[in-house]
């Protein structure tokens, strides 16, 4: 845990637990669980195959996987299933003794490729985000998006019914009962037959007796297998002009937002014929365009408090309670750069990729390009911890930017007990840091089945400096030992470990190198 | 095998399981149908089992389910054996989309209502409590919406148990299951006995007003008021009305919005003089709040407000608010208060009314914001009546003749459907003055809309002011237009003549408009020509049998050797028309 400043970080303790009594938390071990879609050798990746999008739902029971194909893979935990009621389900605080194991449960079509006529823009079916929703019922629904569209995905396990003992051998080609005429309508007759003995003129020479027709029964239905189906219940379209770059869920259970580069939408769950422009950054003139919003998340239990980050490298904090229209910030969390080090690329490394809120929505993780940095929701002017992940980099930025590399956009994710923070880098590489006063851990891992493969750990040497007068760390781990050089290769910027997620209550990775998704547990 | 006059039962029947939805879903439509095929017996025993069993069904099927079976009563064998509706209704209850839980429920409550206490207690009651408990949130969402059905045929002990059961809702982990119980709280109120009202049901209400999420305390607000009208006065003063003056203060603000939505509602329940010291204030703060939102709502009810409260505080307090509010930044403020505003000239009287609200009706009038000028305008009949037709013509009426060439279309069209309204208001002399000239360039319109629109205000012109007006003012000027030079506005005449046919009776449509309608057969655009035949065939019925046979019928043969092929299709319609005129 993260002791920020004298009176703060009471709120998070309670998230830590007896850990948190421990300066400092030994460095997880981590090893290889399952892969899925592994990639042969020498198998040329699909490009539709590729993965987009990766979460877990709250529970961690379900997982999610989002491609470039437009479609949603699910993965369901099998192990230590048959204890949990469903109430637990719904409650959701549960942690499990075990390490996860994840089965391929189902998949189906998101989003196909579409054509905007009037733009005359091609829309790709890209699954640009996935987010789980409330559980209702036993069935599992999730929102998906690719650039302009959400939808509501309900999943759920549905029985092959057959029917038999009808009245009429479906062979006898007879139409639709004349009954159905559609002259007049259903509901007007049945309001005028309700309660009267005269026959309505519908089924003119048929007369029903009092007791009924004894010949007539009602068809048998058994069931054979069950299935998992996924249906589509709601379509949200139609309310971005720009790219949709992520959702989030409320903790209302009722809303989500939506955002795209210049606004962000807020929808309620049943309703997909209208949302609400609550932020909007487009400037009158797009001449004088200076800024981005790169992602926007929900604070995890208050439902009027949102946060979402920009291309300037702010975070901002609005609450919805201000005003309909919340164009002003209630906080901005932004670190000033030191004037010397400023460059052409500063303004493009300092754009923010991701934002996450920690459990108990005290701590926001952001990744940039360089690096990840915690905040705390109470100090605007500096994050209590930066980790740099890309440091060793910095000497060939150059060469990034021409290759466009240097606009990769990186996800970040925090553990369950907000003791870690994860982030992708290349060569399918990807690195947990322990968050904790004091801890050194710094992991660098490979998506592969041998994720300590080619990798030295070495125990950072240089200290850390903790102000805890200010509640500000600086923290340089990671930076001393650039991973290039240690595997003695060449870093591969083709194989870019962009999305991953942790477990909310296990130490499980799911991460996605191209087509292939492997998870890691310690 | 079923014999053959049963099959389109049978059919019915068997598609109740059909893989085509739209089948299920007329089947589940003709329930009642096949519930009298099968007699009430085996309707009980069978299909309600059925029913219940198959319930995994899509959700528009489920919907109509479960509207159906709010109305089956009858077909199950009357009252006494209305709790066999109940399981199926029950499952529904529990499904995950909204709008078929709402439908279950509000058949249940239906039901619920026609049942006899005993078998309230027997059936009804035990479903509420197993909702109530139920695992999914989806169940308890629905318990709250039938605890006022149970409620007053419960012994004391079920009672007792009842309340605790809403006290665990009020409390539940899930935000839907409080957001429930917050809605449905007054309406379980008005059933519960005074002396449990003010203790289990007004902690309730408290605690709701305190919950941490804002859905929830949202809905809260809407049970001030409903509370608030069940109580005595003191107790209301106690209670609710600190909440709700705090609720006015709340720092969000769609709370506030809530509140002035209802504030005026709880004027009567706290009497008089609480209205005077904390409601006023309250009101006023929410008038003047940062949020237009909150103005909005706050606009839209000045008129409800400044009815309860004496026209004095009105005057002293409102009116200045309302000054303020009628040069409000946003326009969607002005606009909602210029759609009331109008209604507060009867409470305030004559004199206040042009002294003090006359120049912000006129400011208004002017308004940027077209929706704000149309409000005023379609609520001056309640104006009309305190200050007199003089005045409003005098300050109104260069506003209206300014917004009749608007140059949004859609504002013509609104402008054109209140000239009647106008009309009635300003008389006939008047309006020959001013009006009329308008009235006929409308039909020159550009958009089609406006010219269907002005032909449609002819008409409604001419009811009102009589068929010898419309001879005189009307008829000659659309006569003429019939010369115009595009073939859209003569159409347009054409329509109008039709319409005002009807009107002004059968001399005169004889007389002067016939004439007119049979030269245009004569056009060279055959789609006046087939409008011709049509209009025709709609003036047979209005004129003499002797006009038709010499007039239209010849007009009309003369039409069906038309080269073109619509206007000989017309034209035979309209003939054929004729021909069973003639023939009775």
């Amino acid at each position: 845990m993260i002791i920020a400043g004298g009176a703060g970080g009471q709120q998070h303790a309670a998230a830590a637990g007896a850990s948190g009594q421990v300066q400092g938390v030994s460095a997880l071990d981590w090893k290889f669980s399952q892969v899925f879609g592994e990639r042969a050798a020498n198998e040329e990746v699909q490009e539709v195959d590729i993965i987009s999008a990766i979460e877990f739902d709250k529970t961690g029971e379900h997982l999610a996987t989002g491609d470039r194909g437009g479609r949603v893979v699910l993965f369901e935990r099998i192990d230590a299933k048959e204890w949990r009621g469903r109430k637990e389900l719904e409650r959701v605080d549960s942690s499990l003794p075990r390490q996860p194991e994840y089965r391929y449960s189902t998949e189906f079509q998101s989003h196909e490729p579409e054509f905007d006529y009037l733009k005359s823009l091609e829309i790709e079916e890209k699954i640009n985000k996935i987010r789980w929703c409330h559980t209702t019922n036993g069935a599992q629904s999730l929102l998906s998006t690719n650039d302009k569209t959400i939808k509501l995905w309900k999943v759920v396990e549905k029985k092959v019914k057959k029917v038999k003992d009808l009245n009429i051998d479906p062979a006898t080609p007879v139409g639709n009962g004349n009954l159905g005429s559609p002259v007049h309508s259903p509901r007007s007759y049945s309001l005028k037959s309700s309660g009267l003995g005269r026959q309505p003129s519908s089924s003119h020479e048929l007369t029903i007796p009092p007791g009924g027709i004894p010949s007539l029964r009602l068809p048998t239905v058994y069931s054979t297998e069950s299935v998992l189906f996924a249906r589509c219940r709601r379509v949200y379209a139609n309310a971005h002009a720009y790219h949709i770059n992520s959702i989030s869920t409320n903790s209302d259970c009722e809303t989500f937002i939506s955002a795209d580069d210049l606004r962000i939408n807020l929808w309620n769950l049943e309703v997909s014929d209208q949302s609400f422009n609550i932020v909007d950054i487009k400037p009158v003139n797009m001449e004088d365009l200076t800024e981005v919003i790169t992602a926007a998340e929900f604070h995890p239990s208050h439902c009027n408090i949102l946060a979402y980050c920009s291309s300037k490298g702010t975070v901002r904090l609005i609450d919805m309670r201000q005003s309909a229209l919340c164009d002003k910030h209630s906080k901005l969390f932004e670190e000033q750069e030191a004037p010397g080090s400023r460059s052409f690329f500063s303004e493009i490394i300092a754009s923010i990729s991701d934002i996450k809120f920690a459990r108990g929505g005290r701590y926001i993780l952001s990744r940039d390009y360089m690096t990840l940095k915690l905040w705390d929701v109470n100090m605007e002017a500096a994050p209590v911890a930066t980790f740099k992940v890309h440091e060793h980099l910095r000497p060939k930025i150059c060469d990034l930017y021409e290759n466009d590399y240097i606009f990769d956009k990186f996800e970040c994710c925090l553990s369950g007990d907000s003791l870690r923070v994860a982030t992708g880098s290349y060569s399918n590489l990807f690195r947990v840091f322990g968050v904790t006063p004091g801890s050194e851990e710094a992991t660098t891992l490979e998506a592969s089945k041998t994720p300590n493969r080619r990798l030295v750990q070495t125990p950072s040497k240089s200290g850390r400096f903790i102000n805890l007068g200010r509640g500000r760390r600086e923290n340089r781990r990671g930076s001393e030992s650039p991973v290039s050089e240690i595997n003695g290769g060449v870093y591969d910027f083709t194989s870019k470990l962009l999305h991953l997620a942790w477990h909310p209550s296990a130490n499980l990775i799911a991460c996605a190198a191209s087509n292939s998704l492997y998870m890691y547990y310690a | 095998m079923v014999d053959e006059p049963l099959y389109p039962i049978a059919i019915l029947i068997d598609e109740l399981k059909n893989d085509d939805i739209q089948l299920r879903l007329n089947s589940i439509r003709r329930l009642s149908t096949i519930a009298r095929a099968l007699g009430e017996e085996r309707t009980r025993k069978e299909l309600i089992p059925f029913l219940s069993e198959n319930n995994d069904d899509d959700d528009e099927v489920l919907l109509a389910m479960a509207e159906e079976l709010g109305a089956f009563i009858p077909y199950v064998g009357g009252v006494e054996y209305a709790h066999v509706l109940l399981p199926p209704l029950e499952t529904l209850c529990t499904v995950e989309e909204t709008v078929v839980r709402d439908k279950a429920v509000e058949s249940l409550c239906r039901i619920g209502l026609q049942m006899k206490e005993r078998d309230l207690v027997d059936w009804f009651i035990p479903l509420v409590k197993r909702l109530g408990a139920g695992e999914w949130f989806t169940a308890r969402v629905s318990a709250c919406g039938l605890f006022h059905i149970a409620y007053p045929s419960a012994t004391d002990l079920l009672r007792a148990e009842l309340r605790s059961v809403y006290n665990q809702l009020c409390h539940d982990d899930m935000p839907m299951v409080r957001r429930s119980a917050a809605s449905n709280l007054g309406k379980f109120a008005a059933t519960v006995e005074p002396v449990h009202l003010k203790t289990d049901i007004m902690a309730f209400f408290r605690d709701l007003t305190q919950d941490d999420q804002d859905s929830v305390r949202l809905l809260a607000v809407e049970g001030c008021a409903a509370l608030g009208k069940l109580l005595e006065p003191q107790d209301c003063v106690a209670s609710i009305l600190p909440v709700i003056v705090n609720f006015s203060q709340d720092k969000s603000w769609r709370v506030r919005f809530m509140v002035a939505n209802q504030l005026y509602e709880l004027c009567e329940a706290v009497g008089p003089e609480p209205t005077r010291t904390d409601l006023i204030p309250a009101y006023v703060r929410l008038l003047r709040d940062n949020e237009a939102e909150v103005r909005i709502a706050a606009a839209g009810k000045v008129t409800k407000f400044c009815r309860i409260v004496s026209p004095q505080l009105a005057m002293q307090h409102i009116l200045p608010c309302v000054k303020e509010l009628s040069t409000d930044s946003s326009q969607h403020v002005r606009a909602a208060l210029a759609s009331v505003i109008m209604g507060m000239a009867p409470v305030l009287g004559k004199e206040a009314t042009i002294d003090q609200l006359l120049p912000i009706f006129l400011a208004l009038l002017k308004d940027e914001f077209p929706d704000v000028r149309l409000n005023i305008i379609s609520k001056l009949d309640q104006v009309n009546q305190v200050i007199g037709i003089d005045l409003l013509s005098q300050s109104l009426l260069p506003a209206i003749v300014e917004l009749a060439e608007d140059r949004h279309w859609r504002v013509r069209l609104a402008i054109i459907e209140y000239i009647p309204l106008l009309a009635s208001q300003l008389g006939v002399d008047f309006f020959d003055d001013k009006l009329g000239l308008l009235c006929m360039h409308w039909l020159g319109d550009q958009v089609f809309s406006i010219r269907e629109a002005a032909a449609n205000n002819l008409k409604r012109l001419a009811e009102e002011f009589g068929p010898e007006w419309a001879c005189q003012h009307i008829i000659p000027q659309v006569l003429e237009m019939i010369n115009n030079p595009h073939y859209l506005y003569r159409m347009t005449i054409l329509y109008a003549i039709s319409l005002l046919a009807s009107v002004v009776g059968a001399e005169v449509t004889c007389q002067t408009m016939l004439p007119v309608v049979i030269n245009a057969a004569k056009d060279r655009v055959p789609n006046i020509k087939f409008n011709v035949a049509k209009i025709l065939q709609s003036l047979i019925p209005i004129v003499d049998t002797s006009v038709v046979e010499q007039t239209i019928r010849p007009c009309l043969l003369e039409l069906n050797e038309d080269p073109d092929v619509d206007v000989r299709y017309f034209a035979t319609q309209a003939l054929q028309a004729c021909d069973q005129v003639m023939s009775t």
